[in-house]
């Protein structure tokens, strides 16, 4: 969209982030809007102590930790297939972004176990401070992950490499937000 | 002006002029009721009084922006517009409406009628038959531009302007659905009052600003465009689930109350950035435009609209203050210098801009337009300060110290008679805006197709 056509002249540092600058944007926005969230979680955190700990040993930690894992390897295969289609091996690029998307599903399915099983016992996002913050996060960011996948298949469709940059930036910003998401939530004590 | 169509916009800022300058009398007798509570109390009662000024001032904003649409469409499109004619038959159905309600309000015409009578819904009082006039009027507008687009050329600033006006025509539709449940009929309304002035209302205004650079400052388009995408992008992602800052005591769910203060937030950042958008292109600009009053409702309308919109705005938006500051005269000092900031200063910096170009002539009065920048913004700043001041103490008395609503009153009325006074600089600067705009008659005025009398 706002790309900058090849003959005008450099505007300045901004020319020369990788992607689209559009996409940096938004991915700073995120991270506001993530890091705010987890600001507000603690500042909260700190009038109930014991009732967020309490409600944590709700959550499934294992899950959670799985899902850290699922989350970066897919990130890895992500940022490999910008390394293979930039040297041109354009058909592996692919499979590596499917992996990265099924990667994906891998970790909604989780998810959505955790989701579940917290409905089972009766946890909603009003039961407690803590749960709504929990699902407000987790569920902003798993409905990222679905964003994330959806861009994925496109970068893979539409597959020069200037789209698989932009979109492994996005994948990549899904990935950091849960890092922070994870040990802030379900595991500071 | 390269294209015959875009005199369209001559009688839309006709219309524009005049209902402001019935929008900002109508605040000044607001501004008297206050300090003297009687005033007309048996002929024109407050709430039909604030029903004339917010409705007024929508209206006529509206306008401007329809009138901007046809006054830059064209040269963007590089085409004349689809029709005409149609262009025309909006702005009739448009004043017949805004007659209607005016007629109807004063006088409290059919009351409880379904389709005739007003319906009592803050900013949506509108009868029924007007709405629908609204959205008729709407839909030959959009498909007036979009068919002129679609044939001509599409630039980012038109493909911006057209995504705002049909967001703004979509939303309305929200205001024929009037749920009997308060806070489902409170979430609905948002849709429209929020969604509008936080949502694609900026997409408009950022358009609309980006053209106004463009033409006065004479920086390339591709740099013009980048800062547009940027601004864009940011209002869509603050602004929408911003929505939430309004739902905090609605009755909707806790939850919101952390949504609507974290995005609302970041509601500055697109203030902020059409600011820095306004200095930067300025600064950078090699053009020097003879149109100075043009650059400076420009400026003014970017750093005023992030005053009052982003820091104002910012200042009661999150649910802990708020939960204080709620419904006091801090939310109407935020309210004055937010519209005034963002859309009417942008409505005044394309007027003055269009205005001699529409009328084939050099950019007169400029001092005059000038002085009346400086009275409006200066009032108005003024007011917002009054009333930030008025809010503060409002918040004290009333909800630490549980003093009742009117006693409260009665102790800030030197804030009111302080705003009156405001509200009377903002008014001669309104009129004499005016003057400057259409009354220097000595010059020979090209004789348009429509014989257009000017308002004033």
């Amino acid at each position: 969209m706002a790309r900058t056509p090849a003959r005008a002249e450099p505007h300045g540092a901004l020319d020369e982030l990788p992607g689209e600058l559009l996409m940096w944007v938004l991915i700073i926005s995120e991270l506001l809007v993530f890091g705010a969230g987890l600001a507000a979680f603690l500042g909260v955190r700190l009038t109930d102590p014991s009732g967020f700990a309490e409600a944590q040993d709700h959550l499934h930690r294992t899950g959670a930790a799985l899902n850290t894992l699922v989350l970066v390897t897919s990130g890895f295969l992500a940022a490999r297939a910008l390394g293979l289609r930039q040297v041109g091996r354009r058909a592996l690029a692919r499979w590596h972004l499917g992996a990265a998307m099924l990667l994906g599903v891998v970790f909604l399915w989780i998810k959505g176990a955790e989701y579940a099983d917290k409905a089972a016992q009766g946890i909603g996002i009003e039961t407690h401070p803590f749960f709504m913050f929990y699902y407000l996060l987790t569920g902003f960011h798993a409905a990222h992950v679905i964003a994330g996948i959806v861009v994925l298949g496109l970068v893979a469709i539409w597959d020069d490499a200037h789209n698989i940059e932009v979109g492994a930036a996005f994948w990549h910003m899904v990935d950091l937000v849960w890092v922070l998401l994870f040990p802030v939530i379900y595991l500071l004590a | 002006m390269k294209y015959q169509s875009q005199k369209i916009a001559l009688a839309y800022f006709a219309v524009a002029m005049a209902l402001f300058a019935v929008q900002v009398t109508m605040g000044l007798v607001l501004g008297w009721v206050y300090v003297s509570p009687n005033f007309l109390s048996e002929l024109l009662p407050f709430n039909i009084l604030r029903m004339l000024h917010t409705n007024s001032l929508i209206v006529w904003l509206l306008c401007g922006f329809f009138g901007a649409a046809y006054f830059l469409i064209p040269e963007e499109a590089e085409r004349e517009m689809h029709s005409t004619k149609l262009a025309y038959l909006q702005l009739l159905i448009l004043v017949v409406g805004t007659a209607g309600v005016v007629v109807t309000y004063m006088f409290n015409l059919f009351e409880g009628n379904w389709l005739l009578g007003k319906e009592g819904r803050e900013f949506i009082e509108q009868p029924k038959w007007v709405k629908a006039g609204i959205v008729v009027a709407a839909l030959i507008f959009l498909y007036n531009v979009t068919m002129t687009v679609l044939k001509g050329k599409k630039t980012a600033i038109t493909n911006i302007l057209l995504l705002g006006l049909w967001g703004l025509a979509l939303l309305f539709l929200f205001s024929f659905y009037n749920p009997d449940n308060l806070s489902l009929d409170k979430m609905y309304w948002w849709y429209i009052v929020h969604l509008w002035v936080e949502g694609v209302w900026e997409l408009i205004m950022a358009s609309i600003l980006a053209y106004l650079m463009l033409k006065l400052t004479g920086v390339d388009r591709e740099v013009v465009e980048k800062w547009l995408y940027v601004i864009v992008a940011a209002a869509l992602f603050s602004g929408i689930l911003g929505t939430g800052h309004h739902y905090y005591w609605i009755g909707t769910p806790g939850y919101w109350q952390w949504i609507g203060s974290i995005f609302s937030s970041l509601e500055v950042v697109p203030f902020f950035a059409m600011m820095a958008f306004a200095f930067v292109m300025v600064w950078k600009g090699r053009r020097d435009h003879p149109n100075k009053a043009a650059l400076l409702w420009s400026l003014g309308c970017a750093t005023l609209a992030f005053f009052g919109a982003g820091v104002w705005g910012f200042l009661h938006t999150l649910h802990g203050v708020n939960f204080y500051s709620h419904g006091t005269q801090i939310t109407a000092a935020h309210g004055h210098l937010a519209f005034f900031g963002a859309y009417v200063s942008l409505n005044l910096a394309i007027f003055t801009y269009a205005m001699p170009i529409l009328k084939g002539r050099d950019p007169y009065n400029q001092v005059l337009n000038m002085v009346s920048f400086w009275l409006m913004a200066g009032g108005m700043t003024f007011m917002t300060f009054v009333l930030t001041f008025a809010g503060t103490l409002q918040t004290h008395l009333q909800r630490v110290n549980g003093e009742y609503f009117m006693d409260v009153q009665d102790q800030l009325a030197l804030f009111y008679w302080m705003r009156f006074g405001s509200g009377l600089a903002v008014v001669l600067g309104a009129l004499l805006f005016i003057y400057a705009i259409w009354m220097p008659r000595k010059e020979v005025i090209e004789p348009g197709e429509t014989a257009e009398v000017p308002a004033e």
